[in-house]
């Protein structure tokens, strides 16, 4: 079959050149593509039908340590489930794949799990956390929903901050391969606004310099102290605790009788 | 007459006076005296001002250690074998008594939810009274395990509570995991936590691991010869995961749409499965209410809103922060009190959402009354929600803030529904025109019938989520948006209908009498 596949194509090509062709996609009007296109990143390890043409195949498959890791977050899901666990085995290839969930990542997964790929890729595409483009290694994902952009000194001067500092603007990635910037909804760190996470690391309490301080720590290749940036160690007061003063009750303390 | 009268004010003014510490005697001997039936004053209550030692969270600030032994220290794992041993009703009847109602948003009787689980059918019913009519004996014959979901997807903007509970007290939810479970006579629990929240994640699990290791869930629970697992499912980062439903198909491994109820999750949830969700703070308060007695809860904020409540107050306040408090407590007091106040003071406030971003915005008039629980929040036409207080000032640009929530709802809505999935752009693309005042003042009120029509017509909460602060925009700040609107007009001059400028027309044409090309001015222009 794909042997004739492979004569007929050709022939299917020429009669198709210079003619656009109906499956062509339209312009990008959403935030994210959801057909995917074979480029040279991202295209798929397994073809019945390649031509020399086409771009190189990328492979990818779970190194031994993910594997095992996979195997127990499977065993977490009633057996016959094992399609459960498809957002936990995907999140892990794509720590493995650079931070993102190329179209050969969902079929592994879609392999591993023993589930048809057109589901991980619906799965893959309905989640925000799944970054089916490349992105550098350091992610800022900047919260600009409305409690963050009312807080402190609001996320609006925050992401003008950091597009000038970076030359880019949210959605882009800097030339030099180190920092990609997106606009996210919340983030539900609203206390400590504004806000925003470097790969798994929330940074809060942002102004202006204390951003720059961390985006030149990062380009530096260090890891800044995540965390509220303005002295404070959670969501506490920052003029000082009006709970929780005194001294944490212990066990039995206030208790029923029976239970002290 | 007149001296009656007197008489009962006389009786009033003493009864003021009397010290508050003994409030029922007095009243008892007032009543006795008085020949004819009259209203006495309840002796006023004020709620808030509560102590550190009712406090339910005491590392909500991350201030000790949050691993077992810090835990065991402020008295987590304490006799949980007990609890346990006492069985599903008594821990069902003490969270019945102490009036818990779920902290997720919806405010639904925790007690009364436990008990679906174990009495499938009822949940249909949706009465309060009737489900103990409708009690299907008979559940322990269905063979099937049943799930306790912890839904710990904390999206809703404004509310950040649960992520102190899960950094500062993750044992309180795996023991809360164990206690709620073992009511509803649950097999395992998955804790959905959301998928940006890496620490708050690896705090539950490792929680999770030392628990295990010291027995206190796995097989033989507590060694009270019953076994319960606990999972956690990391979500990635969608805020619809929130809802029951699509939390459930999201576990399940699929894109997180919500489904039709019923069948109800009680009956057919999980993995098909009798399961329950229910919200971080409801489940992680379930020990601590079964160890210090119902009455103990019951005792904090006003009836049927009893409880304590984690308040996170974000926005245009001089310090925000997160805090338990009293349920009840003024709104007023929760800001003075814990956030140092409103920046440039409480006459500096323009508006408050109390409850996170899907509840209406109720103006400064509003909030020096309003009180921080279910019923007094309703009687303000909005909602307690998950107690996220989101302040705004005079500086805020009031329109622009919930047309930023129109955006996030465009973004969130999972596309399901159709009036949802179009509603929310057709929301965001107005209230983005209104932003600039580039419509008509004819459009608001279409605007308003736009998000009537899809309240109530979708299969989850979203897109009512979505409708409620546009109306509660209009509801109260109607004139500063047709204010803006007529500066744009001055400006600009007319607007048609979408859009688009009278003066952008192709005059050659006649112009449609739909895109309001001929409508009159009904309100004044700013120079006016």
């Amino acid at each position: 079959m794909s042997a004739v596949r492979s004569v007929l194509a050709p022939l299917r090509r020429s009669a198709l050149a210079g003619r656009r062709t109906f499956t062509s996609s339209s312009s990008r009007r959403s935030e994210s593509l959801f057909v995917h296109r074979d480029t040279d990143y991202n295209n798929p390890s397994e073809r019945d039908c390649r031509e020399p043409t086409d771009p190189v195949q990328i492979p990818f498959e779970f190194d031994a340590e993910n594997l095992k890791r996979a195997n127990e977050i499977i065993s977490r899901y009633p057996p016959q489930y094992k399609k459960a666990a498809v957002m936990p085995v995907l999140d892990l290839g794509q720590r493995q794949n650079k931070g993102w969930t190329s179209i050969s990542v969902m079929n592994a997964v879609a392999k591993l799990l023993e589930m048809p790929p057109m589901r991980v890729y619906e799965v893959a595409s309905f989640y925000t956390m799944y970054n089916r483009e490349p992105v550098a290694p350091n992610f800022l994902q900047l919260c600009t929903t409305s409690p963050c952009q009312l807080g402190g000194c609001g996320s609006t001067k925050i992401l003008e901050t950091i597009e000038n500092h970076l030359g880019i603007h949210a959605g882009q990635s800097t030339k030099d391969g180190k920092f990609t910037l997106i606009e996210v909804e919340c983030l539900g760190a609203c206390s400590n606004a504004p806000m925003m996470q470097v790969g798994d690391e929330y940074y809060e309490d942002l102004t202006p310099e204390t951003t720059i301080k961390i985006l030149n720590a990062l380009a530096k290749g260090e890891k800044p102290q995540p965390g509220p940036q303005s002295g404070r160690k959670t969501s506490e007061n920052s003029a000082g605790l009006t709970t929780l003063t005194s001294k944490p009750y212990g066990p039995g303390e206030f208790c029923l009788p029976e239970f002290q | 007459m007149m001296s009656k009268t007197r008489c009962l004010r006389s009786t009033r003014a003493a009864l003021r006076s009397l010290p508050s510490t003994s409030p029922v005697t007095p009243l008892a001997v007032a009543a006795r005296s008085r020949s004819l039936a009259t209203v006495a004053d309840p002796p006023v209550r004020r709620y808030g001002g509560l102590k550190d030692q009712d406090r339910i969270f005491t590392n909500l600030f991350c201030r000790h250690d949050h691993g077992i032994k810090g835990a065991m220290a402020r008295g987590d794992w304490h006799k949980t074998k007990d609890i346990l041993l006492k069985g599903d009703s008594w821990i069902i009847q003490t969270v019945k008594d102490s009036g818990l109602r779920g902290r997720g948003g919806a405010g639904f009787p925790s007690g009364l939810k436990w008990s679906f689980t174990c009495r499938p059918g009822t949940r249909a019913r949706w009465g309060f009274g009737l489900t103990d009519a409708v009690n299907k004996p008979g559940w322990e014959k269905d063979p099937r395990p049943r799930y306790l979901v912890v839904n710990a997807d904390e999206g809703e903007p404004g509310t950040c509570k649960d992520r102190e509970i899960m950094r500062g007290d993750p044992h309180k939810l795996v023991e809360g995991c164990l206690v709620a479970g073992r009511s509803m006579n649950a097999t395992a629990a998955y804790i959905y936590i959301r998928g940006e929240f890496y620490q708050e994640a690896s705090h539950v699990q490792q929680a999770i691991d030392e628990a295990y290791k010291a027995g206190f869930i796995g097989k033989n629970a507590c060694g009270s010869g019953y076994d319960f697992d606990v999972y956690v499912h990391r979500g990635a980062g969608a805020y619809i995961c929130g809802e029951e439903t699509a939390l459930i198909e999201s576990i399940e491994g699929k894109q997180g749409k919500p489904r039709l109820k019923p069948p109800f999750p009680a009956d057919v949830g999980l993995f098909g499965c009798p399961s329950t969700v229910a919200n971080v703070e409801t489940v992680a308060v379930a020990p601590t209410i079964a160890r210090r007695g119902g009455a103990w809860f019951a005792g904090f904020g006003r009836e049927r809103n009893s409880g304590t409540k984690v308040f996170c107050v974000s926005g245009h306040v001089n310090n925000p922060c997160v805090v338990e408090e009293e349920m009840s407590i003024p709104l007023q007091e929760l800001i003075e009190k814990h956030c140092g106040g409103i920046r440039g003071g409480w006459q500096n406030l323009k508006g408050i959402i109390p409850g996170g971003c899907s509840v209406p915005v109720i103006p400064r008039s509003d909030c020096e009354t309003a009180l921080m629980d279910y019923d007094s929040l309703k009687d303000h036409n909005t909602s307690l929600g998950t107690g996220a207080v989101i302040v705004m000032d005079n500086t805020t640009d009031m329109i622009s803030a919930i047309a930023r929530f129109s955006k996030f709802y465009k973004h969130e809505s999972c596309g399901q529904c159709t009036p949802c999935r179009e509603g929310t752009t057709w929301m965001m693309n107005m209230m983005d025109r209104m932003v600039a005042g580039r419509a008509q003042e004819r459009e608001i009120d279409m605007l308003l019938e736009l998000t009537k029509q899809v309240e109530g017509h979708t299969i989850c909460a979203l897109g009512d989520a979505a409708a409620w602060p546009i109306q509660g925009l209009m509801r109260h700040f109607r004139p500063e948006v047709e204010a803006r609107i007529a500066e744009y007009h001055a400006k600009h001059g007319q607007v048609l209908f979408g859009g688009k400028l009278l003066s952008d027309a192709d005059t050659r044409y006649a112009l449609p009498d739909n895109l309001g090309g001929d409508a009159t001015r009904s309100i004044a222009s700013p120079a006016a």
